[in-house]
């Protein structure tokens, strides 16, 4: 029996594992979990050796190539050990001082980032012409609807997070209207990523098939 | 593939010269400024208000070069297509690394070809390891961010742009390999065209395109737009928390799901079971994260003062770290220091599945009496709300992942709608900055929704002036 085959068999039988919890909790999930946390946490710890500590720290302090080591290195370096210096309940404090620079740091760099990716084009999307005014209306009806919809709905959906406004008369009713909207945006959300859930369903059922009854079993499929 | 360079007096001519040298915006030499450090700040704000006129940063285009109608006269010999409108320019709005080729090829045919060659010791040297079919090329409008359509005339916007980054230069083994161009030097430049795809025995002529020299920019003015939206709506944020430091009593409408939160807590206190906390998987990067952890400080405290127990599994250990901290902050100001227990805020994987198994065998084997979700989520989301909901915990999620609201709405009890979690800082602490902030966003969104039919209605009258402001390049 090859390695291959064996890999088979052990995924085969972790997936009836973890599937077991439809069932309920049970011992047999219980050791699913723990060897799939066991090895996620390995796996993450040697991903993050390899390649983050390794190329960003280890080899820019001690480069192995003859190059000049990069003393800026040691600034994120210290900062990282400061982190660690949380199990000395006496100089816990300076952790403080990472995540100030990593918090702060990341803020700054999102919010232009969310300016850019996310409001921008957003805005922009949204001033379209509600018609061709080259064009003769009568032969446009149809955009001319779906541009006003959109609009409505953008104003109505904004409305409803407006946190300063109480929500009754006729800001109450747009806002109902709001409400709407998201709930057919979150229905149309849902059924399709329902379908993309199925596909990683039919990912598993074709590594049942395949693999195992096919390779690991040797029956004849199809 | 090197050739003879001309002698540069020999190409030019004095007024030539000058006008070579004028048509390069940015190039002046670099060690001047850097020769008056003190000049910079007075400088950034002087070119600062300088791009805000339109128009200063317009590329300035010479008439066709005397040089060029020889090579003109061969290529129509030869039945190899004539460039118009050659022009050499640094490349706007870069690091100092390129300089650009513009040029139209009206008798191009599918089977043109063009090539960068550059001018190094009086050398002609390739800028490109073979010629590049001109189908292939960009345009100036196609490349909005180094050279955006406005900054062009309507006509040049639609001319080809060849970018030149490097340029052929023997190395220490003598052999021949592009390299870099060097930010601030002058070189000449000049397009071969080829026929046949480029094929150099099917022949090929060059066309002196003039100077340029590739130069870093301070300001990248395609962001311009970027600037001014973070500017304006930083001044409304500080306004409104300006205004509610003075008057902390501002209104917020109700927010449902918040409220139970109490409910929830006082539930799992009267069953002695715990409240679980899952924060999401982003970092804290994630602003969504960072709300997260900001109501956790809020339940904590209520956890506290009701002496029940807290559980929050995470997924990113400076999370863990900053929840930790959070939360034994919280119970001090609860008056309850000594219940709080380090190990309530625990690390479990970074894995997002196995921190799915290993939280949903959480669930089942605590079997705690609420679950609050916040933060942002991904695939696990249905399958953590499914199997607390399984558990008949009572269920309070809030998330800005839009995908995975859908999945929070059908399977807890209340779901805090994507700004609504950002909200909730502010509802529960009322602390003038929060609340400040919460104004601050609903001006913005006044501003915004403004903006929205302005835009609409210029655009329908056939001005796209607005919505081409608020497009990111």
């Amino acid at each position: 029996m090859s390695w291959e085959i064996i890999g088979i068999w052990v995924a085969t039988l972790l997936t009836f594992g973890i599937a077991s919890f439809l069932y309920k909790d049970n011992p047999v999930y219980k050791i699913a979990e723990h060897i799939y946390l066991g090895v996620a946490l390995g796996y993450g710890l040697t991903i993050y050796f390899w390649d983050s500590i390794k190329p960003n720290a280890i080899d820019k302090v001690l480069p192995s190539d003859g190059s000049a080591p990069e003393y800026l290195v040691w600034i994120p370096i210290v900062l990282g050990l400061f982190i660690l210096l949380r199990v000395i309940p006496s100089l816990a404090w300076l952790s403080r001082w990472s995540f100030a620079v990593y918090i702060g740091g990341n803020m700054g760099i999102l919010v232009p980032s969310v300016i850019a990716n996310l409001l921008m084009p957003q805005l922009a999307s949204a001033m379209r012409p509600l018609y061709d005014t080259a064009q003769p209306l009568n032969a446009q009806w149809g955009p001319l609807i779906g541009q006003a919809v959109i609009l409505i709905a953008t104003f109505a959906t904004m409305i409803y997070f407006f946190f300063s406004l109480e929500h009754r008369g006729f800001v109450g009713k747009l806002s109902r209207l709001g409400v709407l909207f998201i709930m057919i945006s979150f229905g149309a959300g849902f059924g399709y990523t329902v379908m993309a859930r199925m596909s990683l369903l039919i990912g598993r059922f074709q590594f049942l098939i395949i693999d195992f009854f096919g390779r690991a079993l040797g029956l004849r499929i199809g | 593939m090197a050739r003879e360079c001309p002698a540069e007096t020999e190409i030019y001519s004095g007024r030539q010269r000058s006008a070579a040298a004028a048509k390069c915006a940015f190039s002046r030499p670099r060690k001047t400024l850097r020769s008056f450090p003190a000049l910079k700040l007075p400088l950034c704000l002087l070119l600062a208000a300088l791009l805000l006129a339109p128009g200063l940063a317009k590329a300035h285009f010479l008439p066709p070069r005397s040089e060029n109608i020889e090579a003109q006269k061969r290529a129509e010999e030869r039945g190899i297509p004539v460039p118009t409108e050659l022009e050499v320019f640094d490349r706007p709005n870069d690091d100092g690394s390129s300089v650009l080729l513009s040029f139209e090829v009206p008798t191009a045919d599918e089977d043109t070809a063009v090539m960068a060659q550059a001018s190094v010791d009086k050398v002609w040297q390739d800028c490109a390891e073979k010629p590049v079919l001109l189908s292939e090329l960009p345009r100036h409008i196609d490349e909005p961010r180094y050279y955006s359509g406005e900054e062009l005339s309507p006509e040049h916007a639609q001319q080809y742009s060849l970018t030149v980054d490097s340029v052929m230069l023997p190395g220490e083994d003598g052999a021949l390999a592009l390299q870099p161009l060097e930010t601030g030097r002058t070189y000449s430049f000049r397009l071969m065209l080829y026929k046949n795809g480029g094929d150099p025995a099917a022949g090929r002529i060059a066309f002196l395109a003039g100077d340029a020299a590739p130069l870093e920019q301070w300001f990248n003015t395609a962001f311009l737009n970027q600037v001014l939206m973070a500017l304006v709506f930083t001044m409304i944020m500080m306004g409104a928390i300006f205004a509610a430091r003075q008057n902390p009593n501002l209104f917020i409408r109700r927010i449902a799901g918040l409220e139970a939160v109490d409910e929830a807590i006082g539930r799992a206190t009267e069953m002695g079971r715990p409240v679980m906390q899952v924060n999401g998987l982003d970092p804290l990067t994630s602003a969504s994260t960072v709300a997260a952890v900001n109501i956790l400080g809020r339940i904590a405290r209520r956890i506290a003062s009701y002496d029940s127990t807290l559980m929050v599994p995470c997924v990113d250990p400076v999370v863990m770290t900053v929840s930790q901290e959070t939360v034994k902050q919280a119970y001090a100001e609860a008056g309850r220091p000594d219940a709080y227990r380090s190990d309530s805020v625990f690390f479990v994987t970074d894995q997002q599945f196995s921190y799915v198994a290993s939280v949903c065998g959480f669930m089942m084997r605590d079997r705690p009496a609420a679950i609050v979700y916040l933060g942002a989520f991904y695939a696990e989301s249905l399958l953590l709300a499914e199997t607390g909901a399984g558990t008949g915990a009572i269920q309070i999620a809030g998330t800005d992942s839009q995908h995975q609201l859908p999945f929070f709405v059908v399977s807890c009890d209340y779901t805090l709608i994507g700004e609504e979690l950002y909200a909730a800082s502010a509802y529960l602490s009322r602390e003038p900055m929060l609340l400040g902030s919460l104004k601050g966003l609903d001006i913005a969104k006044a501003i915004v929704m403004l903006l929205i039919l302005l835009g609409t209605i210029m655009a329908t009258a056939g001005q796209d002036i607005l919505t081409r402001w608020f497009t990111p390049l």
